[in-house]
């Protein structure tokens, strides 16, 4: 399912003392089956840009089309949209009301005017896919740690099985036990069902180890749009706007700036471990 | 629409009116309110509206803002204005089937909407000048007798100005659920009166845990610093009386007694 | 500064007739010593009972058995409570809850109001604290307006404004983006360079430890790991077992000493790194 995002414009309480302009001339194209992060301070614009995306926000000027469709037409179907792309909030556990974990997440497919029994299917697929075990799915969400409080929010966002998924700050507040083990998830998702999937994301280091594509907002804008390696190519740029690559990343360019020949394009522990080994190994190439 | 009610609100200058303290202030707007009603006749009219404009005018508050509080409640003064309208008995001008307009009616919508209008410009002003914590300081102290009949009085304030505090926080919350669980595909605008309130309840539940979250965590954050009640306590910006509150006390006592008598000498 | 005895905190949840239903172990002979002026790091992850063990040393929670003592103060002792709160100041996770009043100034004046501070001094303490966390520009702003950051760098005004020999951080950073998360460290290292406060940062950042002067790793109810932050990081696996991570230098320095280059255990900074690397070429 493809997303072309045109000359998006968005203006918060225009005509009030409290105008801001928010997004600024976006164009995006986001294709099916990518892995995509979005970073930037806060403030940045990244949270009201995936609010468009699902039609929670209407741009205050420009155009977004869906698998070809306008979706500011009149005859557009809102609601069919909001199935199709899937917004998980930040701090998501905030939004569990039910009096069982199971029904909570059965809550969209229901929206979705689906059949109870289809409904708990899709419910027990997800909560599965996030990792919860069984013997949970009868107690009250708010018995839950944090870390499955999330992850059954997160569930419940899966089962309408959207094409796309996005996610604002899935980590935040988590442990990095808990962080890695949602993150993974995802990428397990991602991979399963094929499905594109955008995370919004303070941290470089998450960003760079799971997502093939990054879009750096900075100030209601789009500053950079290519590959991991790429983008943190610009890591001073980065860094002016209260943003930083990955640790590696620094210690490759100074390690090149002493003159030593690697390849600055590392930007995960692992890629940086090879790239070492190669100049420093014990099996190095002879300089 | 919640946003642009400006009771409540504060409108940061340095004026005379800001620099009173609040229990002046506080009483004035009792005073004032008093006038508004006890006026007669033209002349009353005038000494209230230049009152008013007087005040405005020292405030530093700009009239556009002033007015802009008084949209909100744009329909209340309709609904009004047309019931004494039609609602009046006297000497009927125009009949259509059984609404009369009369003579009297017409006078008294008049009445009525200049009345609502300067009730809300005048408790607006207080608000618009006057910091809710200010505000409730002001309302502590001054009923501070009250807490020999054992009425909690310094809790009460305490409470009214985190409620200050809190409210903008949960109407973002409010928004953020809202969105969230559109998000998952409820609808909150369609259906019937039992499907509207049916759709409330994903709003609802998580708004109430959230705020009894944030409560317990206030609590804890208030009893960590040592928190344990009005007793003992001092204050970073006590009220204490200057004499432009002294002055401003004679003023308002002045004008209520000029208007008194005013409608006694002069009642047309 | 801070003396725990085998300190246990049980959280009892009891069923309506008042019959004990289950008994959880938070805290489980929980032993520890920081010193005066020192800046302490607690690690661990959610549940680890790092939390429970922060609002013991506020008194917010009292021992089911051991001890803990601050500054010389027992915490079981009632009469110590207001004493204790006031030598302890607290900052906790969310900046939102923990801010009382609809001006900044106001806000950090609360503390020293409750503790019958004189009006002046009140006013010059207010004036003080928000200089020492660099928000004096904001004072009369509402903190509606600020970022979380700013929110938290009020907070610890707050607390900074009662006095306290030692301020307990319980995670102020985790609800932060990396900016704000910078402003609150730097912020709190200031203080225990200039002010000599003491500072117990409970945290699972592991880059904000990595300038402590000593870490506790708490895992299940009891310290599991405790040590120079480079004795810490040092034993990068079993860090692993109890749920942690490691700086990513601090990790690809393990990974490249598994590959059998000669690297020092416990890497820290970027600049050690390089350092390690330059000397094994020049060595090569």
């Amino acid at each position: 399912m493809s997303i072309i995002i045109d000359k998006v414009n968005y203006i918060y309480g225009q005509g009030t003392a409290y105008e801001k302009h928010a997004l600024r001339d976006i164009n995006l194209k986001i294709e099916d089956g990518q892995f995509i992060g979005i970073i930037g301070h806060t403030g940045s614009g990244k949270s009201t840009l995936i609010q468009h995306l699902n039609g929670l926000l209407k741009a205050t000027s420009g155009a977004i089309y869906v698998n070809g469709e306008d979706i500011y037409d009149k005859d557009y179907k809102m609601s069919k949209l909001r199935t199709q792309v899937g917004l998980v909030f930040q701090y998501p556990e905030h939004q569990l009301f039910e009096t069982t974990i199971f029904d909570d997440v059965c809550f969209g497919p229901m929206n979705q005017g689906l059949s109870k029994d289809e409904a708990g299917l899709r419910a027990f697929e997800a909560l599965r896919a996030v990792g919860l075990p069984e013997e949970l799915y009868d107690q009250s969400p708010f018995d839950l740690s944090g870390g499955q409080k999330r992850r059954v929010a997160i569930a419940g966002v899966l089962a309408m099985k959207p094409q796309v998924l996005v996610l604002d700050e899935p980590t935040a507040g988590l442990d990095p036990k808990g962080r890695d083990e949602i993150l993974d998830q995802i990428a397990d998702i991602h991979k399963k069902t094929n499905s594109t999937v955008v995370l919004v994301s303070h941290s470089m280091e998450d960003v760079a180890r799971y997502v093939d594509r990054i879009i750096v907002m900075n100030r209601g804008s789009v500053m950079f749009d290519d590959t991991p390696t790429e983008v943190f190519r610009h890591y001073k740029e980065l860094e002016q706007i209260g943003l930083a690559a990955p640790q590696v990343t620094y210690l490759m360019h100074e390690l090149r700036e002493k003159g030593y020949p690697v390849s600055c394009d590392a930007t995960t522990v692992e890629e940086a471990k090879e790239e070492l080994l190669k100049l420093f190994g014990k099996d190095r190439v002879s300089r | 629409m919640i946003r642009d009610i400006t009771i409540g609100q504060y409108y940061p200058a340095k004026s005379p009116i800001h620099a009173l303290d609040p229990r002046v202030k506080l009483f004035g707007t009792f005073v004032f309110l008093i006038s508004v009603f006890a006026y007669k006749g033209i002349v009353g009219f005038a000494v209230v509206t230049l009152f008013l404009a007087l005040l405005i005018g020292l405030s530093k508050v700009p009239f556009r803002f002033m007015v802009k509080g008084l949209k909100a409640i744009m329909i209340l003064m309709l609904i009004t204005g047309v019931f004494n309208l039609f609602l009046t008995p006297g000497e009927v001008i125009w009949q259509i089937w059984k609404l009369k307009l009369t003579k009297e009616g017409i006078a008294a919508a008049i009445r009525m909407t200049i009345r609502l209008t300067y009730l809300i410009l005048g408790t607006s002003l207080m608000t618009l000048t006057t910091t809710p914590n200010q505000l409730t300081d002001g309302l502590e102290k001054a009923l501070k007798p009250l807490n020999k009949i054992h009425v909690p009085v310094h809790e009460i304030a305490m409470m009214m100005s985190i409620a200050l505090r809190f409210i903008p926080i949960l109407i973002e919350e409010t928004d953020k659920i809202m969105k969230a669980q559109m998000a998952r595909g409820a609808n909150f605008d369609e259906g019937n009166v039992i499907q509207k309130a049916k759709a409330l309840i994903p709003l609802l539940v998580p708004l109430f845990v959230s705020a009894f979250r944030r409560a317990n965590d206030l609590a804890l954050a208030m009893e960590a610093r040592c928190y344990q009640g009005g007793d003992g306590r001092t204050k970073m910006k006590p009220l204490v009386y200057t004499s432009l509150d002294a002055r401003a006390y004679v003023v308002l006592v002045a004008y209520l007694v000029f208007l008194i008598a005013l409608r006694v000498v002069l009642p047309f | 500064m801070i003396k725990a005895k085998n300190l246990v905190h049980e959280y009892i949840r009891r069923d309506e007739e008042g019959n004990v239903e289950s008994i959880q172990t938070a805290l489980d002979h929980v032993n520890i010593h920081i010193k005066p002026g020192s800046f302490v790091a607690i690690l661990g992850h959610n549940g680890s009972g790092k939390s429970t063990l922060a609002k013991h040393l506020n008194v917010l929670l009292s021992p089911t058995e051991g001890s803990l003592w601050v500054d010389g103060k027992d915490t079981a002792d009632a009469d110590k409570l207001w004493e204790i709160r006031q030598t302890a100041g607290m900052v906790f996770q969310n900046p939102d809850n923990q801010i009382i009043a609809t001006v900044v100034e106001e806000d950090v004046g609360f503390g020293p109001e409750n503790i019958g501070v004189p009006t002046d001094e009140i006013w010059k303490r207010v004036e003080d604290s928000l200089r020492a966390v660099g928000m004096l520009e904001y004072r009369s702003h509402s903190p509606n307006k600020l970022s979380g950051g700013q929110k938290q760098r009020v907070a610890i005004a707050g607390v900074v404004a009662m006095q306290p020999k030692c301020i307990v951080l319980d995670e102020p950073t985790a609800m932060l983006d990396p900016v704000g998360r910078r402003e609150v460290l730097r912020t709190v290292k200031e203080l225990n360079r200039t002010k000599g406060v003491t500072i117990i940062l409970i945290t699972h950042y592991m880059e904000e430890v990595v300038d402590a002067d000593y870490v506790y790793v708490m895992d299940s109810g009891s310290v599991a790991m405790e040590g120079t932050p480079r004795e810490i990081f040092s034993r990068v696996d079993t860090l692993k077992l109890h749920r942690m991570d490691v700086p990513q230098v601090t990790l690809l320095a393990h990974e490249l000493k598994k590959e059998g280059l000669d690297i020092p255990d416990g890497i820290l900074t970027r600049e050690e790194l390089v350092k390690a690397l330059e000397r094994l070429s020049n060595k090569g």
